[in-house]
């Protein structure tokens, strides 16, 4: 079948009701805001425009290139719809995308729809657009900061997007926290790279053939926002991680201790910085699970852009 | 493969399923989906009450009894996500496997969820085949979604054929220019060309999409279009639909007090 689904969507049952009904609420809230930012942006536009390039989103996830093994890099979307449209109207096009693929592929649950949204369409336009233009701005202008910006922005997109999925399946008690966050944080560091180099594959193509079409995502409205949400996120993110490794029952937490060594080795991923997604000198598997996230997301972030410094100084000395 | 017809999974009829009003059905469905995960773990005899309501659902529809339970082992890859519960929750042993303890309660709470996602994955599908989208969307306006938000999703299911084919497309004229071998992870250069390339059609169907949306547009303006799409008058509850969602009610009720009466 050509249309495969996205690794995120999450099915019924897999949530419990207190959160997925937590997450249809912050659904409603987001989707209300961007219908009224997204009116001011686009006019009576509105409806045509997004309705086409949330059918775009869908069929461009289609689109795949083999990696090895049998697998595949696909697109997610999230990232690139914000850096093109802004992040609001990206919540609107991601938000189609999903709802649909829920209601007529059964690909993602409907009771937990609020999150899947949430989780595909609405923190990975967030954190996509946030990184992108954190970057530019860091960076300057020029096709190299564009890209560099693109792919941490898309990565970064995917691994919120599923450090959340992680958080949300951790507080509904069906996978424990210390073994979803470090096993999901570790796949998708490699479905991220597939999500940036599409992404950046993208973005070179329109920076070549309309760079105008790139500045529609710069001028939209609620940057400041989505700068504010951005560092809600991660701040919320770091929290959530924190306090649920603190709270649940000691009894299990000392379970997973005991297993997550095994998982990892179960998992065994070739492409993993750290082994284990573990760092050797913190003894909680928990804690150094999330530090061994964070470093390595800033290392990413970091390789990134020195990449594009490097590069760019080179093109103005010659 | 010349044109895609993406499964518009809907199935024409006539049935008493196919005839019932939209929106008695999304929230049948819903409320169906909220009673299955509001059980606690183990209630075996409610989610066997709750998977003879959805062959019910089933069979009433007349595309076979076993239409959706056919359909419906789309959800367990993500099993995955629960499969640590077994030997991560404390309780008593039900097997051992090297250092690892298997303990009761653990797979109790891990074939639970597993149960309760298929019986909820089998109510979507049917609502998904025996409902035309457009009856679908209608209904979700009727049920306060944001009148924009539908048309929106209207637009885009609307188009998302005709972009599918244009990345249908795109994607041939790469195989067409790739010289495609027996071994298909060999096409092409490096995994980060055969990526930069992919990301190439997608850029490419980004313009499409935009030119599109220009298009569109300016058609509708042409016909009228003031920024708010019109409807025709839509039916009325009947009579029967209201039977019919009381009905579904109380078995769910009644299914949700099996569930807590006989909870172990």
């Amino acid at each position: 079948m050509l249309f495969k689904p996205v690794q995120l969507h999450i099915p019924d049952g897999f949530l419990s009701t207190p959160v997925s009904i937590i997450g249809w609420v912050l659904l409603v809230v987001t989707v209300a805001v961007a219908l009224r930012q997204t009116r001011g942006q686009l006019g009576e536009r509105q409806i045509p425009l997004m309705g086409v390039l949330a059918a775009f989103i869908f069929a461009a996830q289609a689109i795949n290139f083999p990696v090895a093994g049998g697998t595949s890099g696909h697109l997610l979307g999230g990232a690139l719809a914000a850096i093109i449209m802004g992040p609001w109207a990206a919540v609107l096009i991601m938000t189609s995308v999903v709802a649909i693929q829920g209601l007529i592929f059964q690909d993602g649950g409907l009771l937990v729809m609020g999150w899947n949204i949430l989780n595909m369409g609405v923190l990975t336009a967030f954190t996509g657009y946030f990184v992108y233009q954190l970057m530019r701005r860091l960076l300057g202008e020029g096709r190299n900061s564009l890209l560099a910006a693109g792919a941490v922005g898309a990565w970064l997109s995917v691994m919120v997007g599923a450090l959340a999925t992680a958080i949300q399946l951790g507080v509904s008690g069906t996978s424990p926290l210390g073994v979803a966050l470090p096993a999901m944080a570790g796949v998708h560091a490699l479905i991220g790279l597939g999500e940036a180099v599409i992404t950046v594959g993208a973005l070179t193509f329109l920076y070549a053939a309309r760079r105008d079409l790139l500045s529609i995502g710069e001028t939209a409205p609620g940057k400041a926002s989505a700068s504010w949400v951005g560092v809600g996120l991660g701040i919320a993110l770091v929290v959530a991680a924190f306090s649920f490794a603190a709270s649940p029952d000691p009894d299990g937490l000392e379970r997973v201790a005991e297993d997550t060594g095994f998982l990892g080795r179960a998992l065994e991923p070739v492409y993993n910085l750290f082994p284990d997604y573990t760092l050797p000198f913190i003894s909680d598997p928990l804690v150094s699970g999330i530090l061994a996230v964070i470093l390595g997301t800033l290392i990413v972030f970091g390789a990134a852009f020195l990449l594009a410094r490097v590069q760019g100084s080179r093109k103005a000395g010659a | 493969m010349l044109h895609i017809d993406l499964a518009d999974h809907y199935q024409r009829g006539t049935s008493p399923i196919h005839r019932l009003d939209p929106r008695v059905k999304i929230v049948g469905t819903l409320l169906f989906i909220l009673a299955a995960t509001l059980l606690p773990p183990g209630s075996w005899a409610a989610l066997a009450v709750l998977f003879l309501g959805s062959l019910g659902v089933a069979w009433q529809s007349r595309l076979g009894v076993t239409y959706a339970l056919k359909r419906s082992f789309v959800v367990l890859p993500f099993a995955l996500a629960a499969v640590t519960l077994p030997f991560t929750v404390p309780g008593a042993t039900l097997a051992q496997v090297g250092a690892f303890v298997i303990s009761v309660e653990g797979t109790v709470r891990f074939l639970s969820v597993l149960v309760k996602s298929w019986v909820s994955v089998q109510v979507a599908l049917l609502l998904a085949v025996t409902t035309a989208f457009p009856d679908l969307l209608w209904a979700l306006r009727e049920l306060r979604v944001p009148r924009p938000l539908v048309s929106i999703i209207s637009f885009m299911y609307r188009y998302m054929f005709v972009l599918a084919d244009e990345a249908l497309r795109l994607q041939r004229a790469r195989a067409a220019r790739s010289a495609q071998g027996q071994d298909p992870r060999r096409t092409g250069g490096s995994v980060l060309w055969r990526g930069r390339v992919a990301g190439g059609l997608v850029g490419n169907l980004t313009l499409r999409a935009f030119e599109r949306s220009e298009r569109i547009y300016n058609a509708m303006l042409a016909r009228g279009f003031r920024g708010e799409l019109k409807t025709l008058t839509p039916p009325t509850l009947t009579q029967f639909d209201r039977y019919a969602l009381a009905g579904w009610v109380t078995f769910l009720a009644m299914a949700s007090l099996i569930g807590f009466v006989f909870a172990r």
